[in-house]
């Protein structure tokens, strides 16, 4: 058996390793096309979880890695002249350029041939071929692998720094071209990693894109002078670039098997690039192992093991890529807010782990949302509205009521639920006369009474032709029953493809004006209910020719100034034949947005199911309250009797 | 978590005598369903064909559809078609429905591929709904609906018109994230209570590489997937019960494992391996 190993970063060299302990009969070569001592970027970070697997399959590189490491446990946020930590996160980082001299070492006890300088033209002949060659890999051009190359986040460009850094620090600095953000770590006892980030267009508002290297770099350090203690900052062809994601359809094809980020890239700002790639070394070592050279059978093994780990890992990577992205619409935030919103931005830190790792840093959360030195979790932290107090944030319960009786989508009852109600007028449009939800959605009634639309296009199959809805008569039934609701929060459904929401897609109203209507529901409602008014917004129709989550804040926006104190966030649902993005929590992410680009106070569902969620969302500002479903409150509630105006409408 | 069983409608050998023998035997012993995949270009039976066999030969099993692939069969007479098993065997189908994945098969049965999502939304909304009048019967009431799929669409479709989900396999992980946009489909679409999920697994106990080389042929046509399926072949009892356990722990309602050899010994090993 010969291998033969493109690339000589950490994972090229680290499955030499591993691949001739495995076996000494093994010939491996690892070819490099650039010098051994060139190497770019600075330092790289690992966690305790991957230290332990690197124990555990080389202890020797083990020993030398971590002697040379530099171990912090802090997090410094720097924002708005303040700086707040966070402990307890256990990090370490090496020198990249000590980490492939200890590799190259270990390399060389262990006779691999290591070749240096080689341009690789074409496939290199032997048994097993690993591309371990990076985010820009030749050895994918030789196969198919299906490949996706997608840019994700904001510019970036990588310096180092004489300052050494004593914890994990994230800098924020305010300019006349717009927001940029440092990510910057020690690796060893002279040096830092130092990242200067911002969006596309703020690096070009402030020309970067046009610098020569010298010049950005000084700018970067005048800008962020601060930090770097007066030191200097190093570059190693540092320019501004974007980040590609990197996902293949399969990371291998005959003898030839991918590694590292050659098959997947994570987003830097969490820092798991090498981490992934000398954890797929592993895995890929143990399945040949396993599997007794059985390329095929290992190389399976290996992606089975390896795919949904860094599927997770990516998933996070660009939820903290996207938040860099967006950093400009949290500079409202309260410094404390904004920590804790910045440390759970990938979802892998919510407010429970966080508070195992420093209780402290919780605790100061909790208080300043509480108002009181010692204050239960957020989401038990109490909210007020227009004189209306919330004792927490998850005890809203919604009910609907159809504000005529043509607006129901069923004939059946509807009853009022305890606890503090948030009751919805709604008018179900073309999405009317259906049968009831138990059954099915959008299922039209057999005898169905007639339904109303902006245009004439039923909403799915079967489904009744609308009629012309009569706006003064809708208008007049909203305000009726505004004026009679009795409820702690007044909602107006403008969601779902019902009528209001169907007046406000170009998928479903053909006017140039489609807030028209809705506005001046909104307006005749606001003038009727002097209590909190919520909007429940579809703030994207998840329809390529639909509203986009930009069309839906401008939306959103629109409503807070008519009026609105809340927005209800929801998606889709506008047409039947959407592409819903279905997951845990699914709004959230929809509903940040909108609360902090329309700086409008939200509430937010989408299947979340723990207080955990529910104190990390409002903890972290992505809502204001939560809609739960709690297994326990899946249990039939009580029921009350049904509201009076229900009553009244029924038909 | 419910236990059921494939037929081996898709595996090499299987005679006709052999799937009634199977859904007799599986009848008589310890699951709770007999489940059908649906292919055309393959030396394979008509699912409805064999549910309407197997419910002459059983009395007490679920016959289930795992899945048939709904736009390759008119609307109306797929409506027909499972109104008719679901009569026969006295209301026991659960009707798993899905667009498929072989644009082969649309091709061998003339029938567009393009579209196929949507079609399926106008049959389930045929199936379920009331919109014929009860011209086209037998009755349709009581059928389970499943829907089976990935995308956002297929979650959306099934939480919309069916009464749960059909996963398509895979380690227990895969189920669990599949379950949960489910549940989240579900939410979303105000459906009452929870949709059932059902998960299926293949396995072969006697000869495992020649099950393992069915599902690399059966597969083909997924490329480099076909051997991450073979891969997840359960060929112990050990291996069973451990993907068994991990479901229950995903939260399945009920498991359907499917036989990758031809031979009635299988089915008497399985009950042995779950026992």
């Amino acid at each position: 058996m010969n291998v033969a190993i493109v690339g000589a970063g950490p994972a090229g060299l680290y499955l030499a390793i591993l691949l001739r302990k495995l076996d000494r009969g093994v010939d491996v070569r690892v070819l490099e096309r650039n010098a051994p001592d060139a190497t770019f970027g600075f330092g790289v970070v690992f966690s305790e979880e991957t230290l332990g697997a690197l124990r555990d399959a080389d202890p020797e590189t083990h020993l030398e890695i971590t002697d040379t490491f530099a171990r912090w446990d802090r997090i410094d946020i720097h924002y708005q002249g303040r700086e707040l930590s966070s402990r307890g996160h256990s990090f370490s980082a090496i020198a990249r350029k000590r980490l492939l001299e200890i590799l190259q070492q270990r390399c060389r006890e262990l006779s691999v041939a290591l070749e240096f300088g080689v341009e690789v033209a074409d496939l290199p002949g032997a048994d097993l071929v690993v591309g371990a060659d990076g985010a820009n890999s030749l050895v994918r051009r030789f196969c198919d692998f299906g490949t996706k190359v997608q840019a994700e986040g904001s510019k970036y460009v990588w310096f180092g720094t004489d300052h050494v850094f004593d914890a994990f620090t994230f800098a924020f600095r305010e300019t006349e071209h717009g927001l940029f953000n440092a990510h910057a770590y020690p690796y060893d006892e002279r040096m830092s990693t130092f990242i200067v980030e911002c969006p596309e267009t703020v690096c070009r508002a402030a020309g970067l894109d046009e610098m020569e290297e010298q010049e950005s770099l000084a700018f970067c350090e005048q800008l962020f002078a601060n930090e770097l203690r007066g030191r200097e900052l190093f570059s190693n062809r540092s320019l501004w670039l974007d980040f590609p994601k990197i996902t293949n359809q399969t990371w291998h094809d005959g003898n030839v098997v991918l590694l590292g980020d050659a098959v997947h890239t994570a987003h830097f700002s969490i820092g798991s690039g090498t981490k992934l790639a000398m954890e797929d070394s592993i895995a890929l070592a143990a399945a040949l192992a396993r599997r007794r050279w059985d390329l095929n059978a290992a190389f399976v093994d290996y992606e089975l093991e390896r795919a949904p780990y860094v599927e997770r890992t990516q998933q996070a990577a660009s939820e903290s890529a996207a938040y860099f992205g967006r950093i400009a619409s949290y500079s409202h935030l309260e410094p404390i807010q904004f920590a804790f919103n910045l440390l759970t931005r990938s979802g892998r830190i919510t407010h429970a782990t966080l508070g195992v790792r420093d209780p402290q840093f919780t605790r100061a959360l909790d208080s300043w949302l509480g108002g009181r030195p010692v204050s239960p979790p957020p989401a038990f932290s109490p909210f007020e509205l227009r004189g209306v107090r919330f004792e927490n944030r998850f005890e809203l319960v919604e009910s609907s009521v159809a504000v005529t009786p043509d607006g129901r989508t069923s004939a059946e009852e509807i009853s009022r639920p305890e606890g503090k109600l948030l009751l919805r007028l709604m008018h179900a449009g073309r999405r009317g006369a259906t049968q009831p939800r138990r059954l099915g959605v959008d299922l039209p009634l057999p005898d169905g009474w007639p339904v109303v639309a902006p245009t004439k296009r039923p909403y799915g199959p079967f489904g009744a032709i609308p009629g012309k809805p009569d706006e003064a008569a809708v208008l007049d039934a909203f305000v009726a029953a505004a004026s009679e609701a009795r409820a702690e929060v007044l909602e107006i459904d403008m969601a779902h493809g019902y009528l209001l929401g169907s007046y406000l897609s170009r998928l479903t109203n053909d006017e140039d004006d489609r807030l028209r209507f809705p506005l001046r529901v909104l307006e005749a409602v606001r003038a009727a209910w002097a209590g909190p008014l919520a909007v429940r917004l579809s703030v994207t129709d998840w329809h390529p020719r639909g509203n986009s989550v930009e069309d839906g804040i401008a939306i959103a926006r629109a409503m807070r100034e008519a009026g609105a104190d809340l927005i209800h966030v929801e998606a889709g649902q506008t047409v039947h034949d959407d592409r819903p993005e279905y997951r845990r929590g699914f709004l959230t992410a929809l509903s940040d947005r909108v609360r902090n680009e329309a700086s409008v106070p939200t509430i937010v569902g989408g299947y979340l199911t723990t207080l955990d969620e529910a104190n990390t969302i409002v903890g972290a500002g992505r809502a204001d309250l939560v809609l739960l479903d709690l297994p326990e409150t899946q249990v039939e509630r009580p029921l009350k009797a049904s509201a009076q105006l229900l009553g009244e409408l029924r038909a | 978590m419910n236990i059921g069983v494939g037929l081996p409608t898709t595996v090499p050998g299987a005679t006709g005598e052999l799937l009634l023998d199977w859904a007799r035997r599986a009848d008589a012993g310890l699951f709770s369903s007999v489940a059908v995949l649906d292919r055309v270009v393959y030396d394979s039976y008509e699912p409805f064909a064999v549910l309407a066999g197997a419910a002459a030969a059983t009395s007490r099993v679920r016959l289930a559809t795992m899945i048939a692939i709904g736009p390759l069969r008119s609307t109306a007479l797929l409506a027909k078609q499972a109104a008719s098993v679901h009569g026969l065997s006295g209301g026991r189908l659960t009707l798993g429905l899905a667009v498929g994945a072989r644009t082969e098969d649309f091709e061998a049965a003339g029938v567009e591929h393009k579209g196929r999502g949507k079609r399926l939304g106008e049959q389930l909304a045929y199936i379920r709904g009331d919109v014929d009048g009860d011209r086209v019967g037998p009755s349709r009431d009581g059928i389970e609906i499943l829907v089976g799929g990935l995308s956002g669409p297929a979650y959306a479709r099934m939480a919309r018109y069916a009464d749960g989900y059909a996963h398509n396999g895979g380690p227990p992980r895969a189920f669990a994230n599949a379950a949960g946009r489910a549940l989240a489909a579900w939410n979303d679409l105000g459906r009452p209570g929870k949709p059932k999920l059902w998960g299926q697994g293949y396995f072969a106990f006697g000869d495992a590489d020649q099950g393992d080389a069915y599902l690399r042929d059966y597969y083909a046509f997924t490329g480099p997937f076909a051997e991450k399926i073979a891969a997840g072949n359960l060929t112990s009892a050990r291996a069973v019960k451990d993907y068994v356990r991990g479901y229950e722990e995903a939260g399945c309602d009920e498991l359907v494992l499917f036989p990758t050899v031809a031979d009635a010994e299988e089915l008497e090993r399985l009950q042995e391996a779950l026992a």
